[in-house]
């Protein structure tokens, strides 16, 4: 930050303005709003009643809340690391050596349809999958045809098989994005890396890990962190999909704090859920600014 | 949040040329990644042949069978079922008007921060991003609230206003970092001839950074058309709905029609793959043409 010859920089204050006004009105303020209101008990309409902790005590007991920060814990396998083995290997496969061996077109092809589900409306996926999977959809009339009948499910209605339908359709959503962003970050790889290493005869998987895996480091760790927190905040495809249901069996925070808000309107319950779920967020999200903040200080 | 790594990527290096590797290997790796495409694709090819397969054709041979004759009577009935145009009018409003205002919060907001170099500029880049990572949960009900109380719930200015400022949080954190490696010399230049900070801004700095402008607006345009869950909140009447909104509403309503729900399906992907092809072209030139240093 060299002092700059550009005239003083007090009159740049007023082009923050309008920035800090929506975020204090759209971000700061209903954030502590919601942090208070969690304290209290509403419904709404009327004055909150000042409840102390009891929404927290209650939700140490809540059954429902423990299963859908369970159920969070499956979602990151599918939100986060099967989305990020198979992009790290899908981008090593294209990279290193789809475009070697068949040309950069191919490799752009397959990039650009993998990367196709990220780019839809959540809720268009979900109401695709969610046509595939119904009892007579198009999953079962497959099973059927290739005679394997006897296997076919009630996908998203059976409280066994929700979890895995919906883990299914993440995956198919998530795998996209971590392709995509490994790819770019592979681009500022120096090629000759790779090939003094293949002279050294070391075979696609010995460069992926000894090569791909650490220099993409920094993509990794962003793809973690940033998958990890939308796994914190999974909802269109379960309220598309499930509705949390069967049985809250692919029930999340998001959807039960969404339920609580608007459906049994217990806004203090919900706002004290919201505020679990944003603790953690921040505190993933403040790892990834440390890290942002590190990054940069070595690259300069 | 990672799409920083795309838009700011440098171009891709250029194929090895080197000994192409025995036959049989190569060909077993092509089959499977083939096969996982074909997963992927999957799901849109069947939205295709469905949606415009006639009713008997389903019923005869399922989802999987080539329809014999292509009709769109499921592709008009949920059209109109789903009052469509208004839907696709409405997704595009909210879209360009976040788009646009993202854009010129996200710039002022970075002109300040990344060029003016004003005092705590870290600070607040710091929380405006945790402004937008923390869940929509925990802002939701007191946004809605709000509008409530003066008269903009139900309306697509509140959506317009509440996504414009959650999206220009990431537009600044780019912005900001692009902009501070911005040339000071035509600063400078610019000042020396005594054009003021808002001539600066317009004329010197909004030129030269328009390539990068436009594939940011284009993620704000997508993102927007993507959102769900404040759309679905904050407009209740039909009328104000959008694309992704319709669509998550319509779960379950055709269940005994299955050619009308591949319709549904169809009319969802339609628009973005679209996006997708014009968006693939501003995203290269956007890179390309960033190159400012």
């Amino acid at each position: 930050m060299a002092g700059s010859a550009v005239r003083s920089r007090r009159g740049y204050y007023l082009y923050l303005i309008p920035g800090f006004v929506g975020l204090m009105l759209i971000v700061i303020g209903p954030q502590i709003a919601n942090f208070v209101l969690s304290f209290t008990a509403w419904k709404g309409v009327g004055t909150p009643r000042w409840v102390g902790s009891q929404n927290y005590e209650r939700l140490l007991t809540d059954d429902q809340f423990w299963g859908s920060m369970h159920n969070t814990l499956l979602y990151i396998i599918s939100m986060t690391i099967i989305p990020v083995l198979l992009g790290l290997i899908l981008a090593s496969l294209l990279f290193d050596y789809v475009r070697d061996q068949f040309g950069e077109r191919l490799s752009s092809f397959f990039r650009a349809g993998l990367y196709l589900p990220q780019i839809l409306p959540l809720t268009v996926a979900g109401v695709l999958w969610g046509w595939i999977l119904s009892p007579v959809g198009v999953a079962n009339a497959i099973l059927k045809s290739i005679g394997l009948g006897t296997f076919a499910q009630n996908w998203i209605g059976d409280a066994t098989y929700a979890l895995p339908a919906v883990s299914l359709v993440i995956v198919w959503i998530q795998v996209g994005y971590c392709l995509v962003v490994f790819m770019a970050g592979l681009s500022r790889i120096d090629p000759a890396l790779y090939e003094a290493a293949q002279l050294d005869g070391a075979g696609w998987w010995q460069r992926l890990v000894s090569i791909t895996v650490p220099m993409l480091a920094p993509e990794i760790f962003v793809v973690v962190l940033t998958t990890l927190i939308h796994a914190l905040k999974v909802f269109a495809p379960i309220f598309v999909l499930t509705q949390g249901g069967p049985n809250d069996a692919t029930l999340a925070p998001s959807y039960l704090t969404y339920y609580h808000f608007f459906t049994t309107q217990r806004v203090g319950y919900a706002a004290a859920i919201a505020t679990v779920q944003m603790i953690l967020t921040l505190g993933l999200a403040l790892m990834f600014l440390w890290f942002q903040t590190r990054q940069a200080e070595r690259g300069a | 949040m990672a799409n920083v790594g795309v838009l700011t990527g440098t171009p891709a290096k250029v194929a090895r040329p080197h000994a192409r590797q025995r036959a049989p290997m190569r060909w077993v790796v092509l089959g499977l990644l083939l096969l996982l495409l074909a997963f992927t694709l999957f799901p849109f090819f069947l939205a295709l042949i469905n949606a415009v397969k006639p009713g008997p054709d389903y019923l005869r041979g399922g989802p999987l069978s080539i329809p014999t004759s292509i009709q769109f009577d499921s592709i008009i009935k949920f059209w109109g079922q789903a009052d469509y145009s208004r839907k696709l009018l409405n997704s595009v409003i909210i879209s360009a008007s976040v788009s646009v205002l993202a854009v010129i919060i996200s710039l002022f907001n970075a002109y300040a921060l990344g060029i003016g170099r004003v005092r705590g500029s870290t600070i607040i880049l710091a929380i405006l991003l945790l402004g937008t990572m923390v869940p929509q949960e925990s802002i939701v009900y007191p946004i809605y609230w709000m509008a409530k109380s003066v008269g903009l719930y139900d309306t697509q200015l509140a959506v317009i206003i509440v996504l414009a400022v959650l999206q220009s949080a990431f537009g600044t954190y780019l912005l900001s970092s692009v902009m501070s490696t911005f040339p000071r010399e035509i600063l400078e230049a610019a000042e020396i001839d005594g054009a003021s900070r808002w001539q600066v801004l317009t004329l010197v700095v909004v030129p030269i950074m328009q390539p990068t402008l436009m594939v940011l607006g284009t993620f704000f345009f997508i993102w927007t058309w993507n959102e769900f869950l404040i759309p679905v909140i904050m407009l209740i009447s039909n009328n104000n709905q959008t694309v992704s909104v319709a669509m998550g509403l319509t779960r379950g309503q055709n269940m005994s029609d299955p050619t009308l729900q591949a319709a549904a399906g169809l009319l969802g992907i339609a628009p973005t793959v679209i996006f997708f092809l014009i968006f693939q072209r501003t995203l290269t030139r956007g890179i390309v043409a960033g190159a400012v240093k």
